[in-house]
């Protein structure tokens, strides 16, 4: 197994997992990687590990360099199982004199691991870590995306351990940026964004003004999932810049499931209304689109129109989940409508309405019922309202 | 007295309990929290913190 090198004496050691396909419901399509650091210095640290099945190669790429025994420090930067998986056994092998982590990274790993006897300790920031002749700084990056995550900066090689921040699920045998096409990094960038940090999006606001205001200048992101950003970090810095701010596109998107075609029917003439606005459009069947692929969409959408059928009184379950996943992501800063045909009850409607309304997106009609199948009538009803969702995208 | 969720993390900030890892009593109102209080799970702001 080969290690690559970053710096002079920083390496690449983690794992490629060319099979994962679905991550706690996130579609992985291209797989993923788990990354983990080797730094060759006085003290020779360990930056993160791998998800635990994996851990021969993470075993066998570190041997390549140096016994594992060897190593001094252990630093996790985020305390999930992807990337602390292997960490009960890689600290057995190796029995380090640290395990640097934040102080929320500490308790995570009691409670998962249940070790009071590891040597845990406390990054603090504005607190340095030299290991001879590099220094390790520290950023407490609470919530992204969870509790104890952290960033490790390597002060001499301008280099940032992100942790899940700046990643992709993308697993390759390139490792940098700059081997990569940009259309697939952006496309699994967009992908990981919108399924993991659209809801920490005011704490990536805040992180981005932080990191301006300290002044740290970045050379090279390395994160724990996908590409090291070696040519064109500033590619994935601006990117969070402009999704944090939850600026839409001006585009809109149709998503909908339908019992026998009639809301399909409808979905189709709402999105010829849209583009009878000069609007950009997209029909999104949840039947073959998946929820994940769909909030990347939606991430820099303007305008979310939703149309469901009424089942048992209720929303077809595909929507139903859906919906569940949309609203945990907290999209902001959305124009939304609905509609749905439906047989006798009709609730469909009025649930989508309530379910936008909650997530604050600003609905602009209160939603459009068709008994059963749509007439013509109806369909221009349908224009219509796509229509009307078009003009509010213009003012 | 009014309870308070972090609108980043969910933590709800129950005057009842108060926060003592950060020296807070119980029976503290949230509007008497210290400005520079943060929410013990993710470190945001008071100002991001909506009445339950």
């Amino acid at each position: 197994m080969n290690p690559i090198k970053l710096t002079e004496k920083i390496y690449w050691v983690g794992a490629i997992d060319w099979n994962v396909r679905d991550f706690h419901g996130y579609s992985t399509n291209r797989g993923t990687t788990y990354n983990a650091y080797l730094i060759m210095d006085e003290k020779i640290t360990l930056v993160d590990t791998v998800k635990s099945s994996l851990k021969d190669d993470l075993i066998s790429r570190i041997s390549e360099i140096v016994d594992p025994k060897k190593i001094d420090y252990i630093v996790v930067n985020h305390v999930e199982m992807d990337h602390s998986g292997a960490l009960p056994d890689m600290v057995d092998l190796i029995q380090p004199e640290k395990i640097i982590c934040s102080k929320m990274g500490e308790k995570a790993l009691r409670q998962h691991f249940h070790r009071d006897d590891w040597p845990y300790e406390i990054a603090v920031p504005g607190e340095d870590i030299s290991l001879g002749s590099k220094t390790l700084s520290f950023l407490e990056t609470r919530m992204l995306h969870w509790p104890d995550s952290m960033f490790t900066y390597v002060v001499e090689d301008k280099l940032l351990f992100s942790s899940d921040a700046f990643g992709m699920h993308l697993a390759s045998s390139e490792r940098f940026d700059d081997e990569i096409s940009p259309a697939i990094l952006m496309d699994e960038m967009t992908k990981y964004y919108a399924n993991i940090l659209t809801l920490y999006s005011p704490l990536v606001k805040k992180l981005i003004a932080k990191v301006q205001e300290i002044g740290l200048e970045i050379d090279m992101i390395a994160p724990d999932h996908g590409v090291v950003w070696r040519s064109n970090p500033m590619m994935a810095i601006e990117a969070y810049d402009r999704w944090s701010r939850n600026e839409g596109k001006g585009n809109a998107l149709v998503i909908y499931d339908t019992m026998w075609h009639s809301t399909e029917k409808m979905a189709k003439e709402v999105a010829a209304g849209l583009q009878d606005e000069g609007v950009s459009v997209k029909l999104l069947n949840l039947r073959y689109c998946h929820r994940s692929d769909v909030m990347s969409e939606v991430l820099d959408a303007s305008a979310i129109v939703l149309g469901c059928s009424t089942l048992n009184n209720g929303l077809l379950p595909r929507m139903a989940g859906f919906l569940m996943y949309m609203r945990g992501l907290r999209p902001a800063n959305k124009i939304g409508a609905a509609f749905g045909s439906f047989g006798w009850s009709g609730e469909a409607v009025k649930l989508l309405n309530a379910s936008m309304e909650e997530m604050k997106f600003d609905v602009v009609d209160d939603g459009l019922k068709v008994k059963y199948v749509p007439e013509s009538c109806d369909l221009s009803d349908c224009v219509a309202l796509g229509r009307k969702v078009g003009q509010a995208l213009k003012n | 007295m009014k309870k308070y969720r972090c609108d980043i993390c969910g933590y709800v900030y129950d005057p009842e309990v108060g926060d003592s890892a950060a020296g807070v009593d119980p029976g503290t109102d949230f509007d008497n929290l210290p400005e520079d209080w943060e929410c013990p799970i993710c470190g945001a702001g008071k100002e991001d913190f909506s009445e339950v």
